[in-house]
């Protein structure tokens, strides 16, 4: 008779999977704070217009998007208090939409370019001059589809703030 | 009393658990997308040859610098507010005041003969000052879509009373993915009917300079 008795059976242990959970919390976490949903980071005051009659804006890959607005208020000092275009990360000048256009025509395929929409994201308290300026220089370009965008709400309640 | 082990929970299920989650969050979570008032901008060259309009086909409309709204058809000028600018707006294009082959059969208006003729003819034309707030000017431009949106949901319905859905519904219909590309085809054509009874005849002028 042996000391070290052999163990009866020649079952398996059963994995222990009490660590799963949290494997895929975590991979839950991760996934949520890793995913970026804004393309660019706004460096002026963006407080869109509302209004009820408003069409949705699919197909995010055919979207071009023009920003405008007051610098906020990191950006006052360099930049001034007067309403101002962005484009993509950078500050722009009204001259500068015709080259964002053709860069942004030529990151897509051929077929895409006549679909392509260009949103207007514009501060409300922005003046009409800007936004002027900004399709004027559209035309230019023959980038006729625009797209103000807003937020929904009333269009009259949206005024009296 | 004996003091008894307390039996261990069995955890195994909680992963399944939290994959469901996961999934479920997965599928549901659909980022924001954005909306707004889609338009059209006129192209750049412009035909040379001017058009001639009656001065009673036009709705004009013009926002001053300090954020007025000035309504000139039908031979009068007047300020108007931009809450009853939609109202203004429908009766204006519904009118139908045309005669012979401008009579409108679709208008259900009070067929004023200083007022547009029919759908075709009536034209909206807005001009802004450049010192004009932007969200003044989405509001105007959010109340003349809602006016004609008004009437193209009354054509739709009238046009398919089967549907039971507005002009809105069926056009959201229409860009909503999930919608079968039947349904789709069929939406295609009546939308365009409809588009074509009532047309979105805008004009905006360039604005004025502000000295």
């Amino acid at each position: 008779m042996s000391k070290f008795k052999k163990k009866k059976g020649g079952e398996m242990p059963a994995v222990n999977t009490a660590s799963l959970p949290d494997i895929v919390f975590m991979l839950l976490f991760f996934f949520m704070v890793a995913t970026v949903m804004r393309q660019n980071t706004l460096m002026i005051e963006n407080k869109l217009p509302q209004a009820d009659q408003v069409e949705k804006l699919d197909k995010k890959s055919l979207v071009m998007y023009i920003y405008a607005g007051k610098p906020s208020t990191n950006y006052k000092s360099q930049y001034g208090s007067e309403a101002r275009i962005q484009l993509n990360d950078k500050f722009a000048d009204v001259k500068d939409i015709a080259a964002f256009i053709a860069s942004e025509r030529a990151s897509k395929r051929e077929e895409e370019v006549p679909f392509l929409t260009t949103a207007l994201k514009v501060d409300s308290k922005a003046n009409m001059g800007l936004v002027t300026d900004i399709k004027q220089e559209l035309r230019k370009v023959n980038a006729l589809k625009i797209n103000y965008t807003t937020r929904k709400g009333d269009a009259l309640e949206g005024l009296k703030k | 009393m004996a003091k008894r082990a307390a039996p261990e929970v069995n955890a195994g299920s909680m992963a399944d658990i939290a994959f469901l989650l996961l999934i479920f969050f997965l599928v549901t979570t659909t980022i924001e997308t954005d909306s707004g008032l889609n338009r059209k901008l006129p192209p750049m060259e412009e035909s040379e040859d001017d058009v001639i309009i009656k001065e009673k086909n036009i709705f004009q409309l013009e926002v001053n610098r300090s954020n007025q709204l000035f309504l000139k058809t039908g031979g009068e000028e007047k300020i108007i507010e931009i809450k009853d600018l939609r109202k203004a707006a429908v009766s204006f294009l519904d009118n139908g005041g045309g005669a012979g082959d401008n009579a409108c059969q679709y208008c259900q208006g009070e067929k004023n003969p200083r007022s547009s003729d029919n759908f075709q003819k009536a034209i909206i034309s807005l001009q802004n000052d450049r010192a004009t707030h932007y969200d003044t000017y989405i509001a105007v431009q959010n109340e003349i879509i809602a006016a004609y949106n008004e009437l193209r949901d009354r054509e739709f319905k009238k046009a398919n009373p089967s549907l039971d859905l507005s002009f809105v519904e069926a056009s959201n219909a229409y860009s909503d993915a999930r919608t079968a590309p039947a349904t789709k085809a069929k939406l295609k054509v009546k939308l365009q009917e409809i588009k074509d009874r009532v047309p979105q005849i805008f004009s905006e002028a360039e604005p004025k300079k502000s000295n």
